[in-house]
């Protein structure tokens, strides 16, 4: 992995983080990069409350937060910042004005890096609403200004598309962090994580490959 | 929450009607159902805040639950609750968990905004 300068990862839901990118993060952060993560909602709509229901459409953001935090903190992540959009409602959301709030928060991180999700080709309404405004953002920004960005797809159709992930992080050094950043989010993860854990012990090749090796499209402007 | 205790919940809907109350009224099958089955039409509503009176409402059904509150020009319905909850702040919060637990439905009633 290239050396960065300051990495900003932006994901609209708190366990975003924890999936695709928590063992990149770790890689970094445990290298003396700092990481910062503007987490745009808190879940606040998520179908998981726990089983049986620990959590209320009321009490669930609160839950999430410390969550998140605990995630933050496992992952050595010292500035998170809650945006306080709503779950499920970034699409909906005025794309200048979220555009240019993604583009102040760039300006003040000034990353060498940025990681968001690819707009188009990542399923959650939420996500391509985020990419698209990191994206826009950084297209409004001088060319020998802008940071890289590095976009997490998952799509059906995203490699038919866009082709094949032009970057894949090896982060299984960091594969103690990465469950441990899952299992943080305990509302959202604990009905899977469980099994996760088994079919790693069991050295389950798709888990193993899912788990250990994190992929990224280079976003092309 | 806890299971849905049919007089209890009643007793809410009792107290709450004819008085302004904010609604929140929702109901989701998951961002990710169609990306998992594609044979799975993805569909839900959602209205948070909504402000109204209603004349009567009532829990029916043997579990999950059906409730329906009667206002002078119309109807706010969900089915599918299966718990409840008396919150802190005093808000009436019905949800319907699906076989895996997932929240399925949820209405909520509060003299106060959420």
């Amino acid at each position: 992995m290239e050396k960065e300068r300051h990495v900003l990862v932006v994901f609209p839901h708190p366990d975003d983080e924890a999936f695709g990118v928590s063992g990149t993060i770790a890689s970094y952060t445990q290298n003396g990069t700092p990481v910062t993560y503007a987490c745009l909602t808190l879940g606040e709509m998520g179908r998981n409350m726990g089983n049986p229901p620990f959590a209320t459409r009321e009490s669930l953001p609160h839950i999430r937060k410390k969550e998140l935090q605990d995630a933050a903190n496992i992952l050595g992540i010292t500035d998170l910042r809650m945006l306080g959009y709503r779950d499920k409602t970034v699409e909906f959301e005025n794309e200048k004005v979220l555009a240019s709030h993604m583009g102040a928060i760039i300006k003040d991180v000034n990353p060498s890096l940025v990681i968001t999700f690819y707009p188009g080709y990542s399923v959650h309404p939420d996500h391509d609403a985020c990419g698209a405004a990191v994206i826009r953002a950084v297209k409004e920004m001088p060319a020998e200004n802008r940071p890289k960005v590095h976009c997490v797809a998952f799509s059906h159709n995203c490699e038919e598309e866009i082709g094949q992930a032009d970057i894949v992080n090896h982060v299984a050094a960091y594969a103690d962090q990465k469950l441990a950043a899952i299992k943080a989010h305990v509302s959202q993860t604990q009905l899977m994580v469980s099994q996760t854990a088994i079919n790693l012990k069991n050295q389950d090749p798709e888990v193993i490959a899912r788990f250990h090796y994190e992929r990224f499209w280079s976003y092309p402007f | 929450m806890e299971p849905v205790i049919f007089e209890q919940v009643q007793k809410e809907i009792d107290r709450l009607a004819k008085k302004d109350v904010y609604i929140h009224l929702e109901t989701t099958n998951g961002a990710y159902a169609s990306h998992f089955d594609k044979t799975f039409f993805s569909s839900g509503a959602y209205i948070r805040n909504a402000l109204l009176q209603y004349e009567h409402g009532k829990i029916t059904g043997k579990g999950p639950y059906r409730v329906g509150l009667k206002m002078s020009f119309g109807w706010v319905y969900a089915e599918g609750i299966t718990h409840f909850e008396i919150d802190e702040q005093g808000h009436l919060l019905l949800a319907g968990h699906d076989f895996e637990g997932k929240l399925a439905v949820a209405l909520q009633l509060s003299e106060t905004p959420f």
